[in-house]
């Protein structure tokens, strides 16, 4: 089967994001999203540290320590940018107002519970950030990650066995295998790679799936 | 004549005591009011409850108050970085306590300080470690998380341009979390890229009121000169 690779996942979530959308794309893989949003689209970046209309990387040479992104990397202003204060930034989140945001995650329940955060294993220094915010806010919340850990693992699963960073708060997940969304009726397959049967996909995911009517086969450049 | 500048930056932490609560700016070393906290190193008060977005960055600012062992406590959302090692250190040996709040309910804990309410019901944490014993409550079908103000007695934090007012105005990502924490604190001292005279600031963007800031120091500095 035709499994994405990190960067076609990104190109795959990019597709989904419209002209005019707000924002946030989470800190790791969710970033590299914004590397594949169609040229043609205006769509509002938001940064937790306070930007909308956040651009790409500056030219090298051009960095400006007090100009970076959430990953403390730094970055552009778009023209009509704006910069604000913590306060509103997380207001911008915490009120509904963002459209989508994209966050990896070590595990997503069948219920839309979320946990990306911490590992839970007792000498690890926990750090939360912004990701339980975001994880609450936004009126989408997208999930891009393999479908199986590095131990073959699904990290679609019944339950979080990792600790939860918000409960029932994601509406869809991408990963290198499927485009899933969580409905009110359960898992629904909206998409599969290439060379992927809906049995195999079922066989790797220890939660009952449904194939929607009108699955497609995920196509990337 | 009111005029809350201050002409070193001993004088701009004078006064600041043992076991103070002190609230940093920055997010990461954006905003970060280092030469502030060089001075508050200086000074030497010690077993600081410290609120900031991290737990410092490399071995300056921050990380450099950590590993003086000033900080008895600290605050914050997102400690562990590739360069806290300082930190890093320091909790793994039992030698800081660390109490880790979302980094939206830390800003709402802080505004609600700022703004004389006696506690806040958030959304963000719910069902999860971090709400663990708290108050909980459902209002129209949504679940929240009962979180009391964080006030602080000093916040130190740093801007690009500042009146003798304590007016002040931000640059770029360095404002974070400036405005909020200046609202938050009974002493606030601002360290500004420069000083200007009344009137120079435009009223309609300045962006922290004078009412919140208590002490104005200028430290001119390459970030603060390089004016896109």
């Amino acid at each position: 089967m035709n499994r994405l690779n990190r960067n076609q996942m990104a190109e795959r979530v990019a597709q989904d994001i419209p002209e005019g959308a707000y924002v946030n794309l989470g800190i790791g893989l969710p970033t590299k999203v914004a590397n594949y949003l169609p040229a043609d689209r205006e769509i509002f970046l938001h940064s937790e540290n306070g930007l909308l209309g956040m651009g790409p990387a500056p030219a090298p040479g051009m960095e400006d320590p007090e100009l970076m992104n959430a990953g403390k990397e730094p970055v552009t202003l778009l023209q009509g940018g704006a910069f604000f204060h913590h306060g509103d930034s997380f207001a911008m989140m915490r009120g509904g107002h963002l459209d989508i945001c994209v966050l990896g995650a070590f595990q997503v329940s069948a219920g839309g519970d979320l946990a990306n955060w911490h590992t839970g294993a007792a000498d690890a220094i926990p750090a939360v950030g912004g990701a339980m915010d975001l994880a609450i806010g936004a009126k989408q919340v997208f999930v891009m990650m393999e479908h199986l850990s590095k131990n073959g693992e699904c990290k679609i699963v019944p339950h979080c066995s990792y600790p939860v960073t918000g409960i029932g708060c994601v509406d869809r997940i991408y990963t290198d295998l499927a485009v899933i969304d969580i409905t009110a009726h359960g898992l629904l397959v909206r998409e599969m790679v290439d060379g992927l049967d809906f049995a195999e996909l079922q066989r790797l995911t220890p939660v009952p799936l449904t194939l929607a009517a009108a699955a497609a086969t995920t196509v990337t450049a | 004549m009111i005029d809350k500048t201050v002409s070193s930056l001993e004088e701009a932490v004078a006064g600041i005591f043992d076991g103070a609560t002190v609230m940093i700016g920055g997010f990461g070393i954006a905003g970060q009011p280092a030469e502030l906290i060089d001075a508050l190193i200086a000074h030497g008060a010690r077993d600081l409850t410290i609120v900031n977005n991290n737990a410092g960055n490399g071995e300056i600012g921050l990380a450099a108050l950590l590993k003086a062992r000033r900080v008895k406590k600290i605050i914050c959302s997102f400690p562990r970085q590739a360069d806290s090692q300082v930190f890093d250190a320091l909790y793994h040996a039992g030698e800081i306590e660390l109490e880790l709040v979302p980094q939206g309910n830390l800003a709402a804990r802080i505004q609600a300080a700022g703004a004389g309410l006696g506690a806040i019901y958030t959304p963000t944490g719910y069902g999860t470690l971090l709400a663990e014993g708290k108050e909980t409550r459902e209002i129209d079908g949504k679940h929240y998380v009962l979180e009391y103000p964080i006030r602080a007695d000093f916040a130190l934090i740093k801007a690009f341009r500042g009146d003798r007012w304590g007016n002040l105005v931000y640059r770029k990502a360095a404002r974070n979390f400036g405005p909020i924490m200046a609202a938050a604190a009974t002493v606030t001292i601002a360290q500004v890229g420069e000083v200007v005279p009344l009137g120079v600031l435009d009223p309609e963007s300045i962006v922290t009121p004078g009412i919140f800031v208590q002490r104005v120091v200028a430290v001119p500095g390459l970030a603060q000169a390089r004016v896109a």
